[in-house]
This record gives structure tokens, C-alpha cells and sequence, in this order.
């Protein structure tokens, strides 16, 4: 038998020790049921290789961040998820926003929008400029970006069903303020596969699907250059109520589905996965949700190099936006929300995001007031310019916890690939309902730990304020909104040439059935105003539309 | 034995969060009820139709959409045109006070927010139907 060391002596000294103290009788677990030691020391760590397994930043496999200079060259760009009502509304919100010294636009659209139909159609009925800003036309996305210079601005727009509408949109509104196309920056979210499951907004079934998005991508090589045609979305999944390790390997599984789908459809990687970016969420437990980011850029890093063969390093860095966890809110003391939101951000930050959105106290209640998102965004800029946490890169790197925590959470999401792969992939998965049934019952099980009290959230099942009356300030959407809309819609489809209507979404059937590339042919619809509803509505009727399993 | 309480959970609107519902689904069938969910995106029509169909007692509605106003009064209205208003209509999700007050008096049962344990839900449901089936 080798000779013990002298730490190993002391570890074994040190947990003979700990033995006799007594805890706390709480629950010795992460937020996703990991269990977590007392102390980590080297012996955690023992075949780490600080050049594999981490690197210097802006190296692979980009364990410790992205960039060479991260945030000492450029912070993240504060981008508030943000759009309601009309597009007016928005237009007047977006330029609040950027005057007090946000960096980049992130639309928000009504579920009217998000799954495809105009404001006055019959499904639209109480959903228009609810949950975000309606837009049936490139006339309401003129209206949105009024006085909003294209060439200036990145914009990310939660939009997947209907992406590819979305993105003709803005081009069409880059060419009205005469910005190429090939200048224009931002995000489409185009992330479909997280739709199916967990988001649940979806339109067409998957093949059809995943024919658009590799559509996006190779016309976006050629005429959106700098523009990310997925955001390869976990929020959403850890959102319906993952883990953490779920939310790492799902996002992942489905980033490389696109990657495959990309390589069938006869696209060299290189040329499409630099546009790919991810986008993450940061809940509660702040070292796990550190470790979870640092996994997840070292995974893809592995995998594109690897596994798809990539060339080029822009194709094996992962680049993500991320969000603070709306389900971490609570309604109960919503100003509690405030402290919640601010160590999320803080873990994303020390995770090294490229963007991030702080949640507003009052989003279990209903839409963020004005006062509540710039507290949400003085929480980034405090972050920023008071805590000192940007002056140095990946400060925790080298803690026996977080790299340990790492290297846990890289084998779970391998685990999951295996599994996932042995469903026949992702498609199959979804189809067997796999994603669905381990999220569901993460949710459940996290609820059940709340209801029972072995899990605390301050002020909902502790410290509770006996007969507590919320008084604070929610933002309503009048029912105007609905009704101006569908004035609006009515004059436009008086207005505009309707012959020019009729023949471009001709061509873009005629383009469905063919197989050829769907953009050019949508983003023409656009230009003469053809709606979104009656875009998609040629689209759904040649693809059909996708119906879910419902499983509880 | 009293006849199993029948629970029809449904996503009324173009709403996709299904968290809530199906976490509430699963309790309810856990606390004994008979539990049927409709499954995404239903228009009021289809969820008073389902209604009817299994003969249940309660419909238990999650809308996080904003849209809760016209289909919660929408179910309301189809289910009173169908002579079955006998039914609780009950339910969840993002939903503001003062919505919550204006809903109970159309007739909508007690909402429930954000942080609910789901047992309050089943307690509630559960007396609302004995006392209605005492009637």
C-alpha cells in the first residue's frame, strides 16, 4: 500500500473530527439535490490538470471564459428582457432603457406573436400585448424601433416558432434606415428543440422545424453575418423546473442536434457554429450555477473540437447570455426579490456571461413597472462598478469546490447524452416524452421539499409575515391595446398591394414544397407587408402542426 | 365511499408554461381525485367541451399568459350556456389582486398565486364539492 501523505493525514484527522460536531439539521443538498461535503480539499482534485482541464482564458477548451481580456476589455452587455402592450409602448420603454445606460435591446413578445397569428385573429383574443409586444407586420416593427438606430444597437428577440419571420422583420427595418444587413447585430432565440421540451411554443412539427433553422443558417452566413442564429436556450428548461444538470445537458444535447442538423443538411460547421450562442439561467444556489457555466463551456468546447471535427476556435467557444431565475421569485415580501435577483446575477457574472438580464422584483405579480426595472438594471451596473468582481478573470477558479463541483456536473451531463443517445437522439427522445417526464418530476419533487419545509425560501414557508398585504405597484395592459391593434391590421390590409400579398406567399409555398431555402422568399413577403399569421399560415398548411403529448 | 372528485386541469389561450398545472395536476391525484389534463393551447370552447365530457366537478385553469380575464369569463359564459355552471371554476398563475377580485365576482372560485402550497389547493377543492355535493 502506497504511503499516506501528509494531507491525506490530516483530511482523514480533520473528517474523524467533523463527525463528532453536530449540524444544523437542515438539508445538506444544492438546489438540484447534489449532495454537498462539509469541506473540499485536494484530495478532490486529484488527477486535475490545470492546462486541460481549465487554460487560460480565451483558450481552449475556455474553462475560465471566452475572452483574453473578459471583462477588462468589454463588460456584459446589460440587456433587460423587456415589451408589452403596443408597439408604441415598447418603443417609448426601449428608449427609457437605453437612456439610462443599458447596452442592448431584448424584445419580448405576446404569445399571440410567439405562436405565430396576427392581433385580429380569433386565438389572439386576450393574449395581445400581454406578455410582451404584439407585432403582426414589419409596420409594427418600424414602430418599435423608431429612432432606434439599427447599426448602433444589438437586439435579441425571444422568437422561435416564427424566427425566421422575426428576423426578416428586422431586416426589412435595417433597410428603411438604410443598414445593411450584413451590419446588423443581435439574437434570434430560433431555439425549437427547448421548445418541445419545455417552453411549449410551438407551431410546426420537428422535421419541418429543423428544415427552417438550417435555413436560417445558411442564409444568415451569407447575408446577417454577425447576427447568433440560435440561442441554444437551458433558461427555459431549468425555468419548467430542472436541475442544474439537466439544464447543462439538455441545452447541450440540443446545441448539438443543430450542429448534426446543420452537418445533413450539407453546411460545413465552421461556417455556422461561430453564430451559435447559448443563453443560461442563474438561480439560487450560487457556487453550483458558477460551476455550471464553466462545465458548459469546456463540454461544447470538447464536443466541436472533437467531435464535430470544427476547425475554426470561434466554432468551439461557447458564448451565452444569461437570465436570473424568474422561478426563484416569490410574490410573498416581493421586494425580497431585489437580494434574490442580485446573487443570481452576481453567480452569472463570476461565470463569465457575455450578457445578462436582471429580473424585476414584481414579475410574479405581473409585467415589471419602470421603477422596478431600473432597480433590476442598477443591480448589473452596482455589480459592474462597485464589487470589484470584473477586475480579475474567473476568480474562482482553483476552489475545490467549484472545480470539483465542475468536473460533477460535466459527468452528469455526459451521462444524460449517453441516455439521450441510446433514446435514438433528441427527436426521439421528445417523442417518448423523456425531457418532459425528468423535468416534471424535478419540479415536483422540488415542490414537495418546499411544502415540507426541508427547503427554506425566506418569506413563502419561513420568516412569513403573518397577514402580509402586497402593496406594490403592477403595471396593467388595457384592453385598448387589443382593439388598437386590430384598427391598425384592418388599415394595413386596406393599404397595402395585396396582388404583390398574394403572389410573394405564392412563391414562398411554392419554395416550401420545393425544398429550396425559405428566407429570401419570407424575407420578400415581408417587404410588402404580407402578416406574420399569413406567412405562417402558408407554412402551417404545408408542414402541419405539431401536437404534444400531455403528460403530467 | 363518496364518488371520486373528477378535476379537469386545463392551459386555456396560447400560454405555454405548464409548470404550475402539472405540479398541481400531480397533487391533486395524489390527494385521491380523478384528474384529467387537457394538454396546451386550448381555446375555452374545447375545455368546456372536455368539461362536459368527463362530467367533472371542478375546472382548475393556469394562465400565466395575461389572458386570464377573457378566458376565465369565456369558460364562465360556455359552461352557463351549457346548463352546467354547477361546476367550480377554479384555478392559477400570474393574476393581480384586483383581477382576483373581479373574476370571484363573475363567479370564478378562489385563484391561486405563486408560492401556494399545493395542499391549500387540494384542501379547497376538496371541501368547495363535498359541500356542493351536500347540497
Amino acid at each position: 500500500m502506497a504511503k499516506k501523505t501528509a494531507s491525506q493525514s490530516d483530511q482523514e484527522a480533520f473528517q474523524e473530527k467533523v463527525k463528532t460536531c453536530k449540524f444544523r439539521d437542515v438539508l445538506y443538498e444544492t438546489i438540484s439535490g447534489d449532495e454537498v461535503k462539509v469541506l473540499y480539499t485536494p484530495e478532490d482534485l486529484e488527477d486535475f490538470d490545470y492546462q486541460r482541464d481549465l487554460g487560460y482564458p480565451g483558450e481552449f477548451p475556455y474553462t475560465r471564459g471566452v475572452h483574453t481580456d473578459m471583462y477588462r476589455g468589454r463588460l456584459w452587455t446589460m440587456r433587460q428582457f423587456s415589451g408589452f402592450g403596443t408597439p408604441e409602448d415598447t418603443n417609448k420603454r426601449y428608449k427609457f432603457l437605453l437612456e439610462q445606460g443599458q447596452t442592448g435591446l431584448s424584445v419580448a413578445f405576446d404569445m399571440a406573436t410567439i405562436m405565430g397569428y396576427d392581433s385580429d385573429h380569433p386565438r389572439a383574443r386576450g393574449e395581445v400585448g400581454r406578455c410582451g409586444v404584439a407585432v403582426s407586420s414589419l409596420a409594427d416593427m418600424e414602430t418599435i424601433f423608431d429612432g432606434i438606430p439599427l447599426d448602433k444597437i444589438s437586439t435579441s428577440m425571444t422568437i422561435n416558432a416564427p424566427a425566421a419571420m422575426l428576423l426578416c422583420f428586422y431586416i426589412a427595418v435595417g433597410e428603411k434606415q438604410g443598414v445593411d444587413s450584413k451590419l446588423l447585430t443581435g439574437t434570434i432565440q430560433n431555439d425549437i428543440l427547448k421548445e418541445y421540451i419545455a417552453q411549449k411554443s410551438w407551431i410546426f412539427p420537428p422535421e419541418p422545424s429543423m428544415r427552417i433553422i438550417t435555413d436560417i443558417m445558411a442564409f444568415a452566413a451569407e447575408e446577417v453575418p454577425r447576427w447568433n442564429t440560435i440561442s441554444i436556450s437551458g433558461y427555459h428548461i431549468r425555468e419548467a423546473g430542472s436541475t442544474a444538470a439537466q439544464e447543462l445537458a439538455f441545452t447541450l444535447a440540443d446545441g448539438f442536434a443543430y450542429v448534426e442538423a446543420g452537418i445533413a443538411a450539407g453546411l460545413d460547421v465552421d461556417t455556422f457554429a461561430p453564430r451559435l450562442s447559448h443563453f443560461f439561467n442563474a438561480h439560487l444556489d450560487f457556487f453550483e450555477e458558477i460551476a455550471k457555466y464553466r462545465a458548459a463551456r469546456r463540454i461544447w468546447a470538447r464536443h466541436m473540437r472533437e467531435k464535430y471535427k470544427a476547425k475554426n476556435p470561434r466554432s468551439w467557444l461557447m458564448r451565452f447570455h444569461t437570465q436570473t431565475a424568474g422561478c426563484s421569485l416569490t410574490s410573498q415580501q416581493p421586494e425580497n426579490n431585489i437580494i434574490r435577483t442580485a446573487y443570481e446575477a452576481l453567480s452569472a457574472v463570476l461565470g463569465g456571461t457575455q450578457s445578462l438580464h436582471t429580473n424585476s422584483m414584481d414579475e410574479t405579480l405581473a409585467l415589471p413597472t419602470e421603477k422596478a426595472v431600473l432597480i433590476a438594471l442598477r443591480t448589473q451596473q452596482i455589480i459592474a462598478s462597485e464589487s470589484g468582481v470584473a477586475n480579475t478573470i474567473d476568480p474562482l477558479a482553483g476552489s475545490y469546490y467549484v472545480e470539483s463541483f465542475t468536473n460533477r456536473l460535466e459527468e452528469q451531463a455526459e451521462e444524460y447524452f449517453q441516455k439521450i443517445e441510446d433514446l435514438g437522439g433528441v427527436i426521439k427522445a421528445i417523442e417518448v416524452g423523456f425531457f418532459q417526464k425528468e423535468i416534471a418530476d424535478a419540479a415536483y419533487r422540488y415542490q414537495k421539499e418546499i411544502e415540507e419545509k426541508r427547503r427554506i425560501i425566506v418569506g413563502l414557508n419561513d420568516f412569513v409575515l403573518p397577514d402580509e398585504k402586497v402593496e406594490i405597484d403592477v403595471l396593467r395592459i388595457s384592453p385598448q391595446v387589443e382593439k388598437r391593434q386590430i384598427e391598425k391590421l384592418a388599415k394595413l390590409r386596406a393599404e397595402r398591394d395585396n396582388g404583390e400579398v398574394e403572389r410573394t406567399l405564392k412563391e414562398l409555398r411554392k419554395s416550401a414544397n420545393e425544398g429550396s431555402n425559405l428566407l429570401p422568399r419570407i424575407l420578400v413577403c415581408t417587404r410588402c407587408y404580407a402578416t406574420l399569421g399569413e406567412i405562417i399560415q402558408v407554412l402551417r398548411e404545408e408542414f402541419g402542426e405539431y401536437k404534444d403529448p400531455a403528460y403530467f | 365511499m363518496a364518488e371520486k372528485i373528477r378535476v379537469l386541469v386545463g392551459k386555456p389561450g396560447l400560454d405555454g408554461h405548464d409548470r404550475g398545472a402539472k405540479v398541481v395536476a400531480r397533487a391533486l391525484r395524489d390527494g385521491g381525485m380523478e384528474v384529467i389534463y387537457t394538454g396546451l393551447h386550448q381555446t375555452p370552447e374545447m375545455i368546456v367541451e372536455a368539461a362536459l365530457q368527463e362530467d367533472v366537478d371542478v375546472v382548475a385553469l393556469s394562465i400565466l399568459s395575461g389572458a386570464h380575464m377573457t378566458m376565465f369569463s369565456r369558460v364562465l359564459e360556455l359552461l352557463k350556456e351549457n346548463g352546467a355552471d354547477h361546476i367550480l371554476v377554479t384555478g392559477g398563475g400570474i393574476i393581480p389582486e384586483e383581477d382576483i377580485k373581479a373574476l370571484g365576482e363573475m363567479g370564478v372560485g378562489r385563484l391561486f398565486g405563486p408560492g401556494t402550497p399545493t395542499d391549500e389547493i387540494v384542501e379547497y377543492i376538496r371541501g368547495a364539492v363535498e359541500e356542493a355535493r351536500a347540497k
